[in-house]
């Protein structure tokens, strides 16, 4: 086991704990307000303090970090349902019409600036949970159908697919019992480390009030309400940026660890 | 090189009709009629048409498409329906801001980076390696307007060196106007130097397991000069890649630390138009930063081909 296994694996795993408990036990109702005792630093009875209704901050984390996974989680999953089924046809097709237009239209996807688009799509469609998911999970597709098909190109000149084919097996039929598992590794490393990119982009999209809509508590909206708080109450920016923080170095560090651990020749290298 | 430039050339013209296209689809369906918008709800149905057959709101889609289109190919992006003022000028005025801000955050992250990146590949393994390449880690984990935030919590509210928000403008000077970009330049760097320090490091790493690194020790040149006289030239390739890459992100990323710290660049003219239903402005603008990134994809590809002859032969 490597270390940065273990320190990605439990950072994420504390955080799908507090969302995961956050649905029987908190603290207190992250949603009731209590202005006598409004921004209060952390203290014995709330643990990250209250903001400027009075709400306990770790209770709103916690039902926070719920919003962020959800949000991620559908958003990669969307990546992973169309990007790899792409990724798959084009390597089967290599060289082919059909290659050349997924991969074209990646190229697209690519060039166009995600943040840019998701406002836009958030800003016209209506700000929300759901609508942040689609405009985050887009630019999910064209870097799973690109790692996908670049994975999946050396494999389909081995042997024993042509053993495969020679046993006349599909295209199809391959892709789907020899291809994608000899991918599946890289498939997860990668859905790592764009889980981690999709709760910065769920955080920003909310900061800027086009993710998820009150009373969902959500870490970029906690950031939002903190911006001009900052100056008397800097732990109402400080809890969830470090929640974010957190979240996103225990994913870039599982996806690390992952990939050392399931690709033995990177320990050699050292990379 | 001629026949790779002209059919990268024709890539970046088919990019830009189909991203112009989806631009315009996706504006076509947003909800909310301009002239409406303007006119309040109170507004008298001749007045409403009227007001449409001046903004050109009842030609056909395709007309509309087209005027477009047109228009941007000889610098007019229409007209405002807010402001009633040029589009070209309004973008312009705001990409004064912009533009120097991501330039400027573009030098920031290259000066952290490039150091930070060489300093790391060449103490490999070491704690000095270790230390970098963890900072790099919480870097890449920061979200850049928290950063911002941070910033202006210390060094604008406690040091006061700096003010918490707003554009100083050119007309005030140089200095001035550089100051007031200074935290947003900061805060936009971070996660994109630690992203390069990290490229430029595994780079170099690659690069210096090279036969030719050997043969350069080989001839009596030390770790060090062998890694600046050939490592780094051969390492700039990925690194390159990066840079191009990060400069559109910049100017796009640029949207939300605008609205941190309050600065009247494309990223607040982009939100203010949203909000007022200014489409024309959304529309504009959208295009203006897909076209800038497809350009500057161009570019990195032509300027790899013109450094390394096997990539024009692979495409």
């Amino acid at each position: 086991m490597n270390r940065s296994l273990i320190l990605g694996g439990s950072l994420s795993l504390l955080m799908v704990v507090a969302a995961l408990v956050s649905f029987f036990w908190t603290p207190f109702d992250h949603a009731a307000m209590n202005i006598p005792a409004k921004l209060q630093p952390p203290n014995a009875v709330h643990w990250f303090g209250t903001d400027h209704f009075g709400r306990d901050m770790f209770s709103m984390i916690m039902v926070g970090a719920r919003t962020s996974i959800a949000v991620a989680f559908v958003a990669v999953g969307i990546g992973i349902g169309l990007g790899v089924p792409l990724g798959l046809w084009a390597a089967a097709r290599q060289g082919g019409w059909v290659d050349e237009i997924i991969m074209r239209c990646n190229d697209l996807i690519f060039a166009f600036p995600s943040l840019v688009i998701a406002i836009l799509i958030t800003a016209i469609f209506g700000a929300g949970a759901v609508n942040a998911i689609i405009a985050i999970g887009i630019f999910n597709i064209p870097v799973f159908a690109r790692v996908t098909r670049g994975a999946a190109l050396p494999i389909w000149s081995r042997e024993f697919i042509m053993a495969a084919r020679v046993a006349g097996k599909g295209r199809a039929r391959i892709s789907v019992e020899h291809i994608l598992p000899n991918v599946a590794n890289l498939l997860i490393v990668q859905a790592t480390i764009q889980f981690s990119l999709a709760i910065l982009a769920e955080a920003a999209l909310s900061y800027v009030g086009l993710g998820a809509q009150p009373p969902t508590p959500s870490w970029g909206r906690m950031l939002a309400d903190a911006q001009t708080l900052v100056s008397i109450a800097p732990h109402m920016a400080l809890v969830p940026g470090f929640a974010i923080i957190i979240t996103v170095l225990g994913l870039n560090l599982l996806g690390d660890g992952l990939r050392d651990a399931l690709d033995p020749r990177l320990r050699v290298s050292g990379i | 090189m001629l026949r790779y430039a002209l059919k990268r050339l024709a890539s970046l013209f088919v990019s830009l009709a189909i991203a112009s296209l989806v631009i315009f689809a996706v504006i076509e369906v947003a909800p909310g009629d301009p002239a409406s918008f303007m006119l309040g709800i109170n507004a008298q149905e001749d007045t409403l048409a009227a007001l449409r057959a001046e903004l050109g709101l009842d030609q056909s889609k395709v007309q509309r498409y087209l005027a477009w289109v047109g228009g941007m190919v000889q610098g007019d992006f229409g007209t405002s329906y807010q402001y009633r003022t040029p589009v070209a000028q309004m973008i312009g005025d705001r990409l004064w801001v912009s533009l120097p801000l991501a330039l400027y955050a573009l030098a920031l992250s290259t000066v952290i980076a490039f150091p930070a990146g060489i300093f790391a590949a060449s103490r490999r393994g070491r704690a000095g390696d270790i230390g970098v390449m963890g900072a790099t880690q919480i870097g890449v984990a920061i979200p850049n307007f928290w950063f911002a935030m941070m910033l202006v919590l210390v060094f604008a509210i406690n040091l006061r060196w700096f003010s918490a928000g707003g554009f100083a403008g050119w007309d005030e000077g140089a200095f001035a106007a550089m100051k007031s970009l200074t935290l947003p330049a900061i805060a936009l760097a971070l996660p994109q130097a630690a992203i390069l320090a990290r490229v430029m490091r595994s780079a170099l790493l690659d690069v210096l397991g090279e036969d030719f690194i050997r043969t350069a020790r080989a001839k009596g040149l030390t770790r060090g000069q062998a890694l600046r006289r050939h490592g780094l030239r051969n390492a700039m390739i990925p690194v390159l890649t990066i840079l191009g890459l990060q400069f559109s992100f910049l100017l796009a990323g640029g949207i939300i630390i605008e609205q941190v710290f309050y600065l009247p660049g494309l990223g607040r003219l982009v939100f203010q138009s949203i909000s007022a239903r200014d489409l024309i402005v959304v529309e504009s603008v959208t295009m203006l930063l897909v076209f800038a990134v497809i350009v500057v994809n161009f570019a990195v590809d032509l300027a790899y081909a013109a450094v390394d002859p096997r990539l024009r032969a692979r495409t």
